[in-house]
């Protein structure tokens, strides 16, 4: 059975990847599993320099999901190269890094540091971080401003780069045919959805920064919808991610459109879930006679009459 | 996919008793020896209470006591538990024979003193949960132990004569003066440390409610006293992964980083943490 996928002209070996900001740098989870046995890892977002973040409480359970507000705390990415990425070379991953900015150049100065350092197989731009004021997501919900951060990276790096896409406008697959035509290699979606959880008995929220991301397996639905969305719109590859709890939601993404998938809450629940997801990924395949995951991307079938779901 | 048999192991524990110890609070038993064996004092485990997806993420709990069976082989640990909320409720509700998911054990243990010096645990209710152990093995070491504990009222003192059979000694307080002092654990603690010869060293161990921990905190760095405290924090995932757990302390440089409790703590140095 074939299980990779391409990302522009990085071949995953299979379309599991740990998302942005729900696996460290990797290297935390290094003992407890072989990383380059994941299609990629998504380290923690990085700016030029190091930030501290809000301050705790910075997650809140809600029904099904979390909602979270770190405020991309970071090393910066010049700690990042030395400290961090040498491990990960060793280790044989495949290492996808998340590119944050308050500014243009930024993106642009930290995409270009990265493409100096061997081991970085391709940059994520987080334009669509909701919890800090200029975490990106100004240019995110702006199509000139995701547009100019695509065009601005894409002068300084041959690496594929994928613009991570917040949920919080209108219509993403606007989103999605901007960076591709600014010249993206694929998308990645979503990003959080902008939430609030209140203490009614004090009525103060319950995250320090007031306003957080809504994440986890109540998100999922309205993921799928938008890959879905974004699928008709472009050609570029999408990698899809909302709260994939077990190998079906993987499953159900990757035929939305998605050719990979990025999982985060679920790691949190159970930092062993990634085997579970490829056996079931690979149960799935010999259900259906299929040899090459990448065949089942878009299958979606909207012909016919829909059977009544079992319950 | 190969995993690596590195710590922390990942188990399906089955509940072994259940002891409720008021209308709050339980003791949960769980049979996880891998865990039990691999665990020392001031570590903890992420617990997950459903099986499905509500309550979604696991919680931290401290390793409470280590289980033998008759013939002295470990069998599990046991869950200190206050019923707060809906994973805690699902564990003060949990039966027989119920699965819990339990991952660890995790995170920095107690920096252990040798005698001379002697350990003084601080506890504020459910904080009592990392003191079993650590008394334990510091009793083990011949290290005169004293336990500082204090709780809203009598019944919510729980142990108490575990630890005095264990030979620790015991200055209780309690908010309604039910037992022992009345009001906070600290007037007391206070009240030791001024009596003790600074020649005569002692070292604090604190795990409670965020306010007991600072008042530890300041009280020990009046007295120059050494103290661990053991943080809580919300935790997303207990590995480092989520950068949900931390706390704001100061670097060797004096400068302030955000530190995450659940891989440089739970033990953390009192004196480093600011307590804004």
């Amino acid at each position: 059975m074939d299980l990779s996928v391409r990302i522009g002209s990085l071949t995953l070996k299979n379309p599991l990847v740990a998302a942005s900001g729900c696996f460290g740098y990797g290297v935390e989870y290094a003992d407890l599993f072989d990383l380059s046995s994941l299609g990629g890892v998504a380290v923690k977002g990085l700016f030029l320099s190091e930030r501290e973040g809000h301050p705790a409480p910075r997650i809140v359970e809600t029904p099904a999901g979390m909602l979270n507000a770190i405020g991309l705390q970071g090393i910066g990415v010049r700690r990042f190269v030395t400290e961090k990425l040498p491990e990960l070379r060793t280790r044989n991953v495949t290492v996808v890094v998340n590119v944050c900015g308050t500014t243009i150049d930024e993106y642009a100065e930290v995409s270009r540091i990265l493409s100096d350092h061997e081991g970085v197989h391709a940059i994520e731009l987080n334009i669509s971080c909701p919890n800090i004021k200029e975490g990106g997501i100004q240019f995110g919900c702006s199509l000139i401003g995701t547009r100019d951060v695509v065009s601005a990276v894409r002068k300084v790096t041959k690496l594929p780069i994928i613009p991570k896409l917040t949920p919080n406008v209108t219509d993403v697959a606007a989103f999605a045919i901007a960076a591709e035509d600014a010249g993206a290699d694929a998308v990645s979606l979503v990003n959080t959805f902008l939430a609030m959880v209140i203490d009614v008995e004090t009525r103060r929220p319950k995250i320090s920064n007031g306003l957080g991301g809504l994440s986890g397996p109540a998100i999922r639905p309205i993921a799928v919808r938008m890959v879905h969305e974004c699928r008709q719109a472009v050609k570029i590859p999408i990698i899809g991610m909302g709260g994939i709890m077990d190998a079906r939601d993987v499953l159900e993404f990757m035929i939305a459109g998605a050719t990979a998938v990025q999982v985060g809450t679920a790691n949190f629940v159970d930092p062993l879930v990634w085997g579970k997801l490829l056996d079931g990924v690979q149960d799935y395949m010999r259900r259906h006679d299929l040899t090459r995951i990448s065949d089942l991307v878009g299958t979606l079938d909207l012909k016919g009459k829909v059977a009544a779901a079992a319950h | 996919m190969q995993y690596t048999a590195a710590m922390p192991s990942d188990i399906a524990a089955a509940v072994i008793s259940n002891t409720p110890l008021s209308d709050d609070y339980n003791v949960l038993a769980l049979a996880a020896p891998a865990i039990a064996t691999a665990a020392i004092p001031g570590q903890f485990v992420m617990v997950k209470a459903a099986t499905g997806h509500d309550p979604l993420l696991r919680r931290p709990f401290s390793v409470f006591e280590i289980l033998n069976d008759t013939s002295g082989a470990v069998i599990g640990f046991s869950l200190l538990n206050k019923r707060i909320g809906p994973s805690t409720s699902l564990l003060y509700d949990a039966r027989l024979g119920d699965r819990v998911s339990c991952l660890g054990p995790l995170g920095t243990a107690f920096t252990m003193v040798n005698a001379p010096s002697e350990a003084w645990m601080v506890a504020g209710g459910v904080g009592l949960a990392p003191f079993a152990t650590l008394a334990s093995a510091l009793v083990k070491r011949g290290v005169t132990t004293t336990l500082f504990y204090g709780a809203r009222r009598a019944e919510e003192l729980f142990y108490v004569d575990w630890f005095r059979d264990l030979g620790v000694r015991l200055i209780l307080a309690t908010e309604d003066g039910s037992r022992g002092e009345r009001g906070r654990v600290i007037a007391p603690l206070e009240q030791a440390l001024m009596a003790r010869a600074p020649e005569q060293p002692v070292t604090l161990y604190a795990c409670g409610p965020e306010g007991m921990l600072a008042a530890t905190a300041n009280v020990a760095a009046t007295f120059k006293r050494p103290c661990q405290v053991s943080v809580e924090r919300t935790m997303g995932c207990g590995m480092g992964g989520c950068y949900s757990c931390v706390v704001p302390m100061r670097d060797a440089q004096g400068q302030r980083h955000h530190v995450r409790s659940c891989l440089a703590g739970p033990v953390l140095d009192a004196d480093r943490i600011f307590w804004d």
